[in-house]
């Protein structure tokens, strides 16, 4: 095959950005438009690498597989690589990946064109992409580590970007810190691995893991690994940072808080596969937790009044769904998924930061109103990507829905599968009420919004185009399935019925048509919804109150014994310490009187020390 | 080219011919006796990348060796050397020294002494690290406790406790160490002369020794009193962070940056060298404390608001890797403890030349007076942060090389000990990062309008420090070769005792 000279440059996928941010940091931060430019060329290059990656990868039937590596870190009995494994998995990742933040790059042109920190504002996202981009081309769960780190730093960079405001330091903080909860249990799982079997390479592992019988063990290590993509993906009940994370820039919730940073929790899993389907409890947990997120986000997207946050639950949901479907075991389909959510989600997130950059940073779906005609691209690419997301035919998001519902169904989950429909019909709602109310609604809007300049239109249409035929590979049209670009053993992979493909349309169309109904048509007064079950809103509204269980738990236990340490350590620990000097000050103090100068004390005590001696020398004597 | 040139002797003396030009010169040329200082700093430093890289890891074992009889009724001889587990510690000794001067361009007040003290200071610790010989080892430590003394009560500042008293905890604390060391010391002296009838005071070869096994428990537990003590080791760590929020900046970064290594490298190349039977019945019991400072001093962390207590306690707490990496006992864990002192080192002095830099213009630490400090001062926040993340263990920065690497190795042997100093990450994430936040972001205080940004000799520390953060972090493999070659040899040294234990005492301890 004449391509795959191309796969032993792989690693400058990865490497270009970061060399693009190491420019940018050193010598460029004082011209942000050729720090941006840098940045995009970077990412630009990365992609075209990516793409020519992944059609070397899919150059034979089976896919290539092809692993480099160099030491990075490396003693008797530890070694971590910096290496890359280029795999079907991978190659698809890094396509998703690249394409994205390619997008985003440009279009952030004109989002943040009056930015004053443009130049580190490019050196975050050229940080970021590399970042992404080493823990995609990873072979090993050190490497993985190390860039999963590095992803959430450029993360909590990026959601503090604007620095100055209380909400964002706060959001950014508590971002870094929920996904450390999750990444105490991802290393203590890597740690398991490196004792268990000495390697953390994903090849040496599988070789190890097929002769390893101990399913309890198991079990607590795939869990462990599991509590990462907690953290990362925003599963409950590490989902809280998520939602906050909307105070970024609004590209930024597009390209790291919806399609890829969060995504790779889903990447871990399907990575680690062979370790999480050899624990059958383990799989059951892990499509429970989905299941349950999935279920748990959608409901607080109905009620939200603010399209970066409803955009965000959503991003829950269907992060939910696409771990439920690890859990069930349908891993292709939770991969095709992770693709298709990116190209539409992150077509959402751009869309709607086109709103939002035409309304002078208003946020509020009631303050708009009938932007469908003063903003037709913005409208149309939002669109598009709402009835994606909803899984209306023929549209991506359809395909790989599908795919996860008859992988429920097909390995006996039947209670899933109706929490997936279930969802559906959610997410359709919450997706059109937005809609309606946004781009159809009768409110008017403050000012006179008009449409984004092209930098951010054109973006929008790609994003738009890929968005509808993205789910090529899972439809009928294709003679491949999905499963089969991404190397998926064919009992993993099922395809979706026409039952279910029907069912899901359906519930989609309706849940549609309610909005419909209540937003557009006003047939149905959502206020008297409310009114119907007040306390049931109220728990919705306040999203079940777990951000301020959280707050309680840290101020109330963490803080008051922090606090109470304190105490102990001035008054107990270091009274103890004092009191040995003071002690040792008043011995001195008291004993000085004995130093009289006399010299008829002086002989006093010699003969009394004379005595004492002699006293007990008998006295042992006669013992011993 | 360097083999022949008492090169060890040359860097462990340069900031000495340093102060003793400076007690030449008059106290009014203050330009003069900084360039001197800075200068004689900088001839250690260049000195001590050179022996680094010149170093040949092939060999292992001891190198530039340079030996001088002293006193031979004690067997004292005036011996250095160094291998892979000091070449670090004298490299992190001469960053923050030449930082150090930097850090202090700015004090005002009887600039001639502080410099002087200064120097002295440098050549003692690093005279710890340089030689082979336990009684020479001895004398340095000794001759680092009279300048720490003074420096702390005369240019130090007072906030919770006054500086009289930080500077007096400081020098007892050293000086209750010495005395469990002195002690240790005496007794193997004697012992070892006793079983070889040749006096002799050099460390390797009292490690070819075969103490009892009751002595060797008796002598490494002083000897873990005293270096545990110097390495801020929970219960005995008070000293730690009253003593940094009374010292002046350059002391803080000395003392927390590498002095405090003394105990670390003390129990390594003397505890567990000479006496492997004895560490080995005693490491668990560190390995319980050092989840003691682990968890219990990053939880007081979180209850601080004055910047220097926040990074005296975490320091306390990350030292508590460094000992469970000690007490495990294996070849990653120890490469984990030596490269996490380094990484300690060189995060601890950046983290105190910032909060120094700060409280000199700004006259507060409290980190409650503060906010949205990278409006004013870009710069300074990026230093800030860049020790902050290094502070919490941030992949690319050098110190996740040694929490990764203590991790691996500590929890071959303490399973559950391992799981609570896991915990550690969590909790220092979280007072790290409410503190940057709270110091730096957030609404710009009008109030700070006035502070100036770093900018030409402050920059130095931020620089050095900084690259060094980074580099290791981005590129560990040279490092920890590095490291690996002399701890290979203290485990064989475990490892062969290892077998002789079990034949000893057949299991029951």
């Amino acid at each position: 095959m004449g391509s795959k000279w191309i796969l032993e440059y792989a690693w400058l996928i990865a490497f270009l950005p970061f060399l693009a941010f190491a420019i940018i940091g050193l010598y460029l931060h004082r011209w942000p438009k050729i720090s941006a430019y840098l940045s995009i060329a970077s990412i630009g290059i990365s992609s075209l690498l990516a793409l020519g990656t992944a059609f070397a990868v899919f150059s034979t039937k089976e896919g290539v597989v092809y692993e480099a590596a160099m030491r990075w870190l490396d003693m008797p009995g530890l070694r971590v690589d910096m290496g890359m494994l280029l795999d079907p998995l991978a190659a698809v990742m890094l396509m998703v990946v690249t394409v994205v933040a390619l997008l985003v790059q440009i279009y952030s042109l004109g989002y943040m064109h009056d930015e004053p920190g443009l130049a580190s504002y490019y050196a975050y996202q050229s940080l970021f992409a590399g970042s992404m981009l080493g823990l995609v081309l990873a072979n090993n769960f050190g490497q993985l580590y190390v860039f999963w780190e590095l992803v959430g730093v450029c993360s909590y960079f990026l959601i503090g970007f604007w620095f100055g405001r209380n909400s964002a330091k706060e959001a950014a903080k508590k971002a870094f810190i929920t996904n450390r909860v999750g990444d105490f249990a991802f290393l203590l799982g890597i740690l398991f691995l490196q004792l268990l079997f000495g390697s953390l390479n994903y090849g040496s592992l599988a070789t190890a893991l097929e002769g390893y019988n101990h399913p309890a063990t198991l079990l607590i290590v795939a869990l462990l690994l599991f509590g990462g993509s907690i953290g990362k993906s925003a599963q409950f009940p590490l989902h809280v940072w998520l939602p906050d994370a909307m105070e970024g820039p609004t590209p930024v919730s597009a390209l790291i808080h919806a399609a890829t940073m969060v995504a790779a929790g889903v990447y871990l899993i399907a990575r680690a596969f062979f370790i999480f389907s050899s624990s059958s409890e383990a799989m059951l947990i892990i499509a429970v937790v989905g299941g349950f997120t999935a279920l748990f986000a959608a409901s607080i997207a109905l009620v939200l009044n603010d399209i970066k946050r409803i955009l965000a639950y959503s991003t829950l949901s269907q992060l939910g769904y696409m771990i439920m479907a690890m859990g069930t075991g349908a891993m292709s389909a939770s991969m095709f998924h992770l693709m298709t959510h990116a190209f539409f989600k992150s077509l959402l997130f751009l869309a709607a930061g086109s709103v939002i950059h035409a309304l002078a940073n208003e946020q509020d779906i009631f303050k708009m109103g009938n932007l469908y005609h003063k903003m037709p691209v913005t409208a149309g690419a939002f669109i598009v990507g709402a009835l994606s997301l909803s899984g209306i035919p023929p549209l991506s998001g359809f395909w790989s829905k599908d795919e996860i519902l008859a992988g429920a169904l097909g390995s006996g989950h039947i209670i899933l599968y109706l929490l997936g429909l279930m969802v559906a019909l959610m997410t359709a709602f919450y997706m059109f009420r937005l809609v309606f109310v946004v781009f159809f609604g009768s409110n008017q809007a403050e000012g006179n919004p008009h449409e984004s300049p092209w930098i951010m239109t054109a973006p929008l249409a790609i994003l738009a185009g890929v968005s509808v035929v993205a789910g090529l590979p899972g439809s009928p049209l294709m003679k491949y399935a999905f499963g089969h670009y991404i190397n998926t053993p064919a009992a993993l992979h099922v395809q979706p019925g026409l039952l279910t493909m029907i069912l899901s349309t359906l519930f989609a169309l309706a849940g549609i048509g309610l909005a419909w109904a209540m937003y557009q048509q006003k047939l149905l007064e959502p206020r008297l919804l409310v009114g119907k079950v007040p306390k049931l809103y109220k728990l919705l509204i306040n999203r079940y109150y777990i951000d301020e269980f959280y707050a309680w738990l840290v101020a109330r236990v963490v803080d008051k014994s922090a606090a109470w340490l304190f105490w102990a350590d001035i008054n107990i620990v270091n009274r103890l310490v004092n009191n040995i000097a003071f002690f040792t000050g008043r011995s001195g103090e008291t004993l000085r009187y004995t130093e009289d100068g006399q010299v008829q004390s002086y002989a006093l005590y010699m003969l009394g020390g004379i005595v004492v001696i002699l006293a007990a020398a008998l006295y042992l004597s006669d013992v011993i | 080219m360097l083999s022949n040139l008492p090169v060890l002797s040359l860097t462990l003396f340069m900031p000495i011919i340093g102060a003793l030009i400076i007690i030449f010169l008059p106290k009014e040329e203050i330009r003069p006796i900084k360039y001197i200082a800075a200068t004689s700093t900088f001839i250690s430093l260049a000195l001590s990348i050179l022996i680094y890289i010149a170093y040949d890891r092939s060999l292992g074992g001891m190198q530039f060796i340079e030996h001088i009889p002293w006193i031979a009724d004690l067997g004292v001889s005036y011996a250095l050397g160094v291998d892979g587990i000091s070449i670090p510690l004298m490299l992190l000794t001469n960053l923050i020294g030449f930082s150090a001067v930097y850090a202090s361009w700015k004090v005002a007040e009887r600039i001639k002494e502080f410099f002087i003290l200064l120097l002295i200071l440098i050549s003692g610790v690093m005279g710890t690290f340089l030689t082979t010989d336990l009684f020479i080892f001895f004398l340095f430590y000794e001759v680092v406790v009279i300048p720490i003394y003074l420096l702390v009560i005369m240019w130090g500042s007072s906030k919770r406790v006054s500086k009289e008293y930080a500077g007096m905890k400081l020098t007892i604390y050293l000086l209750i160490g010495s005395a469990f060391l002195l002690t240790g010391i005496i007794a193997l002296f004697i012992k070892a002369y006793s079983i070889s009838g040749v006096p002799s005071m050099d460390i390797a070869a009292l490690a070819g020794l075969e103490f009892p096994v009751g002595f060797q428990i008796f002598t490494f537990a002083f000897m873990a009193l005293g270096f545990g003590t110097l390495l801020s080791m929970f219960p005995f760590h008070a000293w730690s962070p009253d003593g940094y929020a009374g010292a002046p900046t350059a002391v803080s970064m000395i003392h927390a940056g590498v002095l405090k290594k003394i105990g670390g490298y003390g129990l390594i190349r003397i505890g567990i060298y000479i006496l492997p039977l004895g560490a080995q019945y005693i490491a668990p019991l560190i390995a319980v404390l050092a989840i003691g400072n682990i968890v219990y001093a990053a939880m007081i962390c979180l209850s601080q608001k004055d910047l220097k207590y926040i990074v005296g306690y975490s320091s306390v707490s990350h030292m508590g890797y460094v000992l469970i990496g000690i007490a495990a006992l294996n070849l990653v864990s120890l490469n984990g403890a030596v490269i996490m002192m380094f990484a300690h080192g060189v995060m601890a002095a950046l983290f105190f030349a910032m909060i120094g830099n700060l409280y000199e213009k700004s006259h507060t630490r409290n980190v409650d007076d503060f906010g949205g400090l990278a409006h004013q001062m870009p710069r300074l926040a990026s230093g800030f942060m860049l020790a902050g993340l290094a502070s919490l263990g941030l992949p690319g920065l050098v110190n996740f090389i040694g929490e990764f690497t203590i991790f691996i190795g500590a929890f071959k042997e303490y399973r559950i000990l391992t799981i609570i100093a896991v915990l550690g990450i969590v909790l220092t994430a979280v007072y790290i990062l409410r503190t940057l936040g709270d110091v730096l972001f957030g609404p710009r205080r009008e109030e700070w309008d006035e502070l100036q940004d770093l900018q030409g000799p402050e920059l130095v520390p931020l620089i050095v420090l900084g690259s060094v953060i980074i580099l290791g972090g981005v590129y560990p493999l040279d490092i920890m070769s590095l490291i690996n070659s002399g701890v290979e040899q203290i485990v064989m040294q475990v490892g062969l005792t290892n077998i002789q234990a079990t034949i000893l005492t057949g299991g029951s301890f």
